[in-house]
């Protein structure tokens, strides 16, 4: 029983972080500070327009992939104790 | 070669394919109807759900929007991929622990009631149908603008194709032809974006090539803004609505992706749990690559028209411009009579009109690509509709057959029966959405949008509720999904169609647009909920050790 709870709740932790790196790219970044970050212009992107458009569809994707990484690790390490 | 031959190639092939692929893995039991026998790969269902999500309009029709409306375009970008962050951490992989067949099975079942089960499935059909109405059309428009058929027959041919492999595969069939249409929409949509980069900046690389600068050293994208202040339209990078609605319409379509029920079924045919995590990180990313060429296809084709038109002698405009002209997708009035080509913001002396849509469509004969590639575009863009529509046919006949009359109006139906009716309502639904592709009802277009923020306010609270909390009971649960659901009908209705009252921009609550509205419908369903549990029963051991069950990895 005690393991299972530790299960949940490490996952919970990681879903907690990784939830906050998704609402800061977006909706942070992307939109309630894209007017502050598009004073920032790298290359051809000011900062804010280019997470709204671009930025935050690639930390999406590596968001997921790092979530894919860690609960496969937890998994496997949940296993090893039973 | 002809064009028009290129095209009966290209779409006669591909629809040979998929015909193929529906006969050999066509489902012979329930359980491959209604999720392949969960047994697909997660890189195979990471295609199957990118083409399942990715309908006409993605392919067609997004990155028009976003060359129209610059900055505020982002609310799609950011919300129809977004979404897949939550399904893959809070939804994807409990739903498929769970491991029964549809959305509504795992809301009656955590709920213990049949009442929470026929809501769900309400709300499944609600959101399924506003949604197969505008693909159904989009079939017919594409069939009818490429193959130079009537839209009626478009639609009906799209109907017969649809119709018969969906019938016959099941979930199985649609699975597997689905990776083949990703395939070739990936393939049909990357191909002109890479010649136009290429052309425009020099990189092959769309995501790279529309932050770069032109010959003349100014950056694309500050030439682009440059432009639009000129003629008085507002700046590409900024954007004019509000902060707020911004935000409200962003979280809307992502939560509304996530509670979809044709994206999450997808879920429910891998083999396991963590396969369930896996085909969500594929199906974003094979999503992102059309999702972040659209804007940099967007940047491209603005820049492009406005340089190519404005100010320009209408007589010496490209031939493509006379050809888009004949369609009716773009079109020119002489106001002041000068024989130039006046195109500004101001309603009163703009001289021309452009179709969203041809952004996409006329990018070829801009780039003065070979006919071959139209042709492939052309296939491209009816295996973005089709394989859409099949998912969600798939929904609907599931809904009907599974959770209707198996799980509540006919328990004690045999295996095969079930099977004949789950067939038979997907005959039943194909026709249903025919006719609403050949006699569009005024709201189609409206709701599509819409049909995320139904979704938004009625699966998803009850859905993360029941996997993240054990105290949340039916009461609560029912009483939330009823109250959202009417809210956004309400909100949409009274805004879109003028019921209750009508009403105008301004009467909007607290400024937030019926698009965004799903947001506020899906907060009030967490409070309603919330507060509903706290004073009825909490759910008996039972149904505590279910969601225990579901929140366990261990395969089953």
């Amino acid at each position: 029983m005690n393991k299972t709870n530790n299960y949940w709740k490490t996952n919970l932790k990681y879903l907690v972080v990784l939830l906050i790196i998704w609402f800061t790219v977006s909706f942070g970044f992307g939109i309630l500070l894209a007017d502050t970050l598009n004073q920032i212009q790298i290359a051809g992107f000011k900062l804010g327009f280019w997470f709204a458009q671009q930025g935050a569809i690639y930390i999406f994707v590596i968001l997921i992939f790092v979530y894919i990484y860690l609960m496969n690790r937890l998994d496997q390490k949940f296993k090893n104790q039973k | 070669m002809e064009l028009q031959y290129w095209i009966w190639i290209a779409v006669g092939l591909s629809f040979t394919l998929y015909i193929t692929i529906a006969i050999i893995t066509r489902a012979s039991s329930t359980g491959e109807f209604y999720i392949a026998g969960k047994g697909v790969p997660p890189i195979a269902n990471g295609m199957a759900t990118a083409a399942d999500w990715m309908s006409a309009a993605s392919f067609i029709s997004m990155a028009g929007i976003i060359s129209f409306n610059g900055y505020d375009g982002s609310v799609y970008l950011m919300g129809w991929t977004g979404g897949y962050v939550l399904l893959a951490l809070l939804l994807a992989p409990y739903l498929r622990k769970f491991g029964k067949f549809t959305v509504p099975d795992f809301i009656g079942d955590r709920y213990y009631s049949n009442l929470a089960r026929g809501v769900a499935v309400f709300c499944a059909l609600i959101v399924s149908f506003t949604y197969i109405a505008g693909q159904m059309r989009g079939v017919g428009v594409v069939f009818s603008r490429y193959l130079e058929v009537d839209i009626t027959t478009g639609v009906l041919m799209g109907m017969l194709i649809v119709l018969f492999y969906a019938v016959l595969g099941g979930m199985k069939g649609i699975t597997y032809t689905q990776v083949a249409q990703y395939c070739v929409l990936i393939f049909a949509f990357m191909l002109p974006a890479i010649f136009i980069s290429l052309m425009v900046t020099g990189n092959v690389i769309p995501q790279i090539g529309f932050g770069s600068a032109d010959s003349d050293g100014i950056y694309l994208l500050d030439k682009l803004d440059g432009l639009h202040r000129e003629l008085g339209f507002h700046e590409y990078t900024s954007g004019k609505k509000s902060t707020l609605d911004i935000f409200f319409i962003t979280a809307a379509l992502m939560v509304g992706t996530a509670g979809l029920p044709h994206v999450i079924v997808r879920f429910f045919t891998v083999k396991k749990v963590s396969d369930a995590r896996k085909s969500a990180g594929w199906a974003l990313l094979f999503i992102a690559i059309l999702y972040t060429t659209a804007p940099a296809v967007a940047v491209f084709s603005r820049t492009n028209l406005i340089e190519t038109v404005s100010n320009k002698a209408y007589a010496k405009l490209p031939q493509w411009f006379e050809k888009w002209e004949a369609t009716g997708l773009i079109s020119y009035e002489d106001k002041n009579q000068d024989g130039l080509v006046q195109y500004v913001a101001d309603p009163q002396t703009n001289e021309l009109k452009v179709d969203a849509d041809i952004m996409v469509l006329a990018n070829p004969e801009i780039a003065d690509l070979p006919n071959w590639i139209i042709a492939i575009m052309a296939a491209g863009a009816l295996a973005a509709a089709l394989s859409t529509a099949a998912g969600l046919l798939l929904v609907i006949s599931s809904s009907v057959s599974h959770d209707l009359i198996k799980k509540m109006i006919k328990p004690d139906v045999s295996e095969k029966g079930e099977l004949i009716a789950a067939r038979l309502s997907a005959v039943g639904a194909v026709m249903l959405a025919a006719y609403f592709g050949i006699n569009p009802p005024g709201f189609v277009a409206a709701t599509v949008a819409l049909a995320f923020g139904l979704a938004a306010a009625s699966f998803f609270p009850a859905i993360v509720m029941g996997i993240f909390s054990k105290k949340m009971n039916k009461e609560g649960a029912v009483a939330g999904m009823v109250v959202g659901i009417l809210l956004m009908l309400f909100y949409m209705t009274k805004f879109k169609f003028g019921w209750f009252g009508g009403g105008s921009e301004n009467d909007w609550w607290f400024g937030i647009s019926p698009e965004g509205f799903g947001s506020f419908a899906m907060l009030v369903n967490f409070v309603v909920s919330i507060t509903i549990s706290k004073f009825t029963p909490a759910p008996d051991s039972e149904i505590q050790r279910l969601v225990e069950n579901i929140r366990n990895p261990d395969d089953d």
